[in-house]
């Protein structure tokens, strides 16, 4: 009887051992907490509105100006005047008649799939060179953006047309893969000549956790770019400095996809303004040209969105929650997620980093969160370059864009398209853009084999 | 020695068992209101078909010969769907067919998305030959997949099809001012040839199009709820905390989020009759009213005259003092709901009436939190998020 204990015992006991060094061997152990990308706030959510929910722990108040932020960022201005006052003065010349329009559902924007369709989410910025700040100079004739779209009464400034170069390649194992590469072609020019060098295409970010990277200090930004220069990899991050319209002077940049803008409250007004044709306090000006017959028509007020409802946007951009992981306890995951940091793609990615306080939402202060990005522009390579600079950030270089939500695109928004113009039909091919800076760990996934490489994609998908 | 042994054991037994048939009672209970509860929304949905097919009998009676009484009658009968409809809003937020069907969105957005932009739709004041309706060119055709596959693209107030652009056909923009009480005052000769408007013929098929739409996406929801249907078998297939989590959450989410926030809040914040649920009716505060009954009989089990088993008994039973604050917070609620202003775009902007709309709203955020402490009575986990 005892022996029979006693050898019952001993096989757990090996039961236990054997499992406890299967882990410890592979280290593929979740992190506490990891699935919480966007901290406390994180909400549980994998469906079509997980870019939609408010952060928790709002004060009743926050809580129910979000509601109101979110009714102006979805509703369609109308052209001025209008019975509807506090939502007229749309354009002239727009890009999209509601924030929803290019953020559908607060996700990424879409990517044209058929010539002459309108776009929802892909814009082209037009300079035609620098300022002493580094500021882009808009084309004297289209302004510094270029809007498809325009009012009745006005002719629209132009249209433009995507044509696609196959690029092929090949991994070491010899599997095959396509990329390609967008070629833009602008057309029906209505206002003469076009004098911009630099066109630069930009696709719409999702809006979820903007509040918490506005959160992080500029100490824990700069901490990134020394640690970054301290290693000898070849990633060296650097800060964009850009000017900020409130503070009267250059600040650190944070949004958008060379950190052009230095607030969300700055981010938001510009969107306004240059893709809805909404003036603000903030930008007096709508990016049309003053040459034309666009400067007569009437518009919404002075400014067309009040600072009232410019703060509730604001906050609404904010407070919007980081959907948690799916399947980060997977192995399949786990292992990607080690291939991910064996081949340094956190060194720009950064996995974790810790809020301070943020100004205006408790909710948002002191929160770690797992956003994989260091927000700092990077060298990003010769076939992703724009040449567009834009203050410190050269014709090649982006801001390392957060990878969280990154493997809901298709929930949320019906589609896979990735970087900074969509160009990438799916992760793999986003990865394969990768250059500069970014060129030895893209070299290094390379020399993955097909089921390391599908481990790395299956942990993209679970941020 | 060894009848101590007995007696432990016996003492072991009857624990074991008492601890079982306590659960098991539990369970039993709380698969009743679960029952009851499938029950209450297989008749909700079937109430709101058996009216829209009444609204597209009338809709389809006015079409064939369009009269002042026959547009009347069919704003009439626009109206009575609404009061169906409202309530089955308490089964949204649950991970239920109306929002999610094997993995693919649910109709809700099909069937009752606001706010709209009327421009997408048809002409409005200043703006003469624009919308669908007029567009000849992008829409030659006007039939339900071209009205469907349009609704909210490019934008969530792009909405194309549903009970508001119905509610827009028949009474048009509301230009007036709120003081005046009065709602959109669209002539019905929109709808005849050589009439008010271009384009008749088009309007016409785009209202007998919405109207059929209506009842297509309300079939899904009364088919996958109806005995035997999909949903409902996988519903009572849960385990009972998890059914009744989604229950809790669905109602705390409309109270606190949807109903608090969206519905009454934004419009108030705004004072903006634009972001009024039914602004072109003026029928919001039926909305807000039939929202809140629809909470209501969620909580108390009310299926018509009938009381079934509730999840307020379940609350009762673990913690009676949690039970009746909810209860009072109830009661508390609908008065306030009730007691807000008609129309409610005057409720909105007038300065005695915002107090009420504005006490209906953190009534209706109380009962929110409410019911999250009602589930953690019962142990379970309530969400009132929104998007």
């Amino acid at each position: 009887m005892n022996r029979i204990i006693y050898a019952v015992l001993f096989f757990v006991a090996l039961l236990l051992l054997v499992r406890c060094s299967g882990e410890l061997r592979s280290g593929l152990r979740p992190e506490v907490g990891e699935e919480r990308s966007g901290g406390e706030g994180t909400i549980l959510d994998a469906s079509p509105n997980a870019f939609s929910f408010q952060v928790s722990n709002l004060t009743d108040e926050q809580g129910l100006f979000f509601f109101t932020g979110n009714s102006l960022f979805n509703q369609n201005w109308v052209t001025a005047p209008a019975s509807a006052t506090a939502r007229d003065g749309l354009g002239p010349l727009f890009n999209a008649k509601s924030c929803s329009g290019c953020h559908f559902k607060d996700g990424r924007g879409k990517h044209p799939t058929t010539a002459g369709e309108i776009n929802h989410g892909l814009l082209l910025r037009l300079s035609v060179g620098n300022d002493a700040n580094g500021a882009p100079l808009p084309d004297p004739n289209y302004g510094g953006q270029l809007q498809d779209q325009s009012i009745l009464s006005v002719q629209h400034e132009a249209a433009f047309e995507i044509s696609y170069e196959n690029i092929p390649g090949t991994y070491p194992d010899g599997t095959a893969y396509l990329l390609r590469k967008p070629i833009y072609t602008l057309k029906n020019l209505t206002q003469g000549k076009l004098s911009a060098t630099q066109i630069s295409p930009r696709i719409a970010n999702q809006i979820i956790g903007l509040g918490l990277l506005e959160a992080l200090e500029e100490r824990t930004l700069l901490d990134l770019v020394e640690q970054q220069a301290a290693i000898d990899d070849g990633v060296t991050g650097k800060a964009n400095y850009v000017w900020n319209i409130e503070a009267q002077k250059m600040t650190i940049g944070r949004f958008g996809w060379k950190a052009n803008q230095p607030t969300l409250r700055q981010q938001v007004a510009s969107a306004f303004a240059g893709d809805i044709g909404i003036t603000s306090s903030l930008f007096p000006e709508d990016d049309a040209p003053t040459h034309s017959d666009y400067a007569t028509q009437p518009n919404g007020g002075e400014p067309e969105i009040t600072d009232e409802n410019l703060g509730r946007v604001t906050l609404y951009s904010s407070t919007l929650a980081v959907p948690g992981r799916r399947d980060w306890d997977d192995k399949e995951v786990l292992a990607g997620k080690q291939l991910f940091e064996s081949i340094n793609c956190n060194s720009c990615h950064v996995q974790k980093l810790t809020t301070g306080k943020h100004p205006q939402f408790d909710a948002l202060s002191y929160q770690t969160i797992r956003p994989y990005t260091d927000l700092l522009l990077h060298d990003m390579g010769e076939a992703l370059a724009d040449n567009s600079p834009e203050y410190l950030a050269t014709g090649r270089e982006w801001r390392t864009p957060p990878l969280w939500g990154i493997g809901l695109f298709d929930i949320v928004n019906g589609h896979t398209n990735y970087l900074h113009d969509g160009r990438a039909r799916n992760l793999e091919e986003a990865i394969l853009w990768h250059g500069g800076e970014a060129e030895l760990s893209k070299q290094a996934f390379m020399q993955l084999n097909q089921a390391e490489r599908n481990q790395l994609i299956q942990f993209l998908n679970s941020l | 020695m060894r009848k101590s042994i007995y007696l432990l054991v016996f003492c072991a037994g009857v624990i074991f068992f008492s601890a079982c048939s306590k659960a098991g009672d539990n369970d039993a209970a709380k698969k009743a209101v679960i029952q009851d509860y499938a029950t209450l929304v297989s008749d909700s949905y079937q109430a709101a078909l058996a009216d829209a097919q009444s609204l597209k009998t009338a809709i389809n009676n006015f079409v064939a010969n369009p009269t002042q009484e026959t547009f009347d009658n069919a704003k009439k009968v626009w109206l009575e769907a609404r009061e169906s409809y409202g309530p089955t809003e308490a089964y949204r937020f649950a991970g239920g067919p109306i929002d999610i069907i094997n993995g693919e969105e649910g109709p809700e957005g099909l069937l009752n998305s606001w706010p709209l932009d009327e421009n997408y739709i048809d002409y409005t004041t200043g703006e003469g030959s624009v919308g669908i309706i007029n567009d000849l060119e992008n829409f030659p055709t006007i039939n339900k997949a071209a009205l469907e596959a349009v609704n909210t693209e490019g934008g969530e107030e792009n909405v194309s099809i549903g009970y508001h652009a119905i509610e827009f056909l028949l009474w048009g923009q509301d230009n007036t001012a709120p003081a005046t009480l009065q709602a959109g005052q669209r002539p019905y000769t929109d709808f005849v040839d050589e009439g008010t408007a271009p384009n008749a013929d088009r309007r016409r098929q785009y209202l007998q199009i919405c109207a059929d739409l209506i009842i297509d996406h309300l079939q899904i929801l009364v088919d996958q709820w109806k005995e035997d249907g999909s949903y409902r078998k996988t519903f009572l297939a849960l385990e009972p905390e998890a059914a009744l989590s989604k229950m809790l959450t669905a109602i705390a989410t409309l109270s606190k989020s949807e109903l608090a926030g969206e519905r009454m809040f934004t419009p108030y914040d705004n004072q903006d009759q634009e972001d009024e649920h039914s602004c072109f009716s003026d029928n919001t505060h039926r909305d807000i009213r039939v929202n809140f009954d629809g909470i209501k009989h969620v909580y108390l089990a009310i299926n018509g005259t009938n009381t079934g088993n509730s999840m307020s008994d379940l609350v009762k039973e673990a913690d009676p003092t949690v039970a009746a604050t909810v209860l009072d917070q109830l009661t508390a609620t609908e008065q306030a709901v009730y007691a807000t202003g008609i129309p409610f775009d005057h409720a909105i902007v007038d300065a005695e009436e915002r107090k009420k709309v504005l006490a209906a709203v953190n009534a209706l955020r109380k009962l929110g939190n409410q019911f999250a402490a009602a589930g953690a009575a019962i142990g379970i986990e309530v969400s009132t998020q929104l998007k």
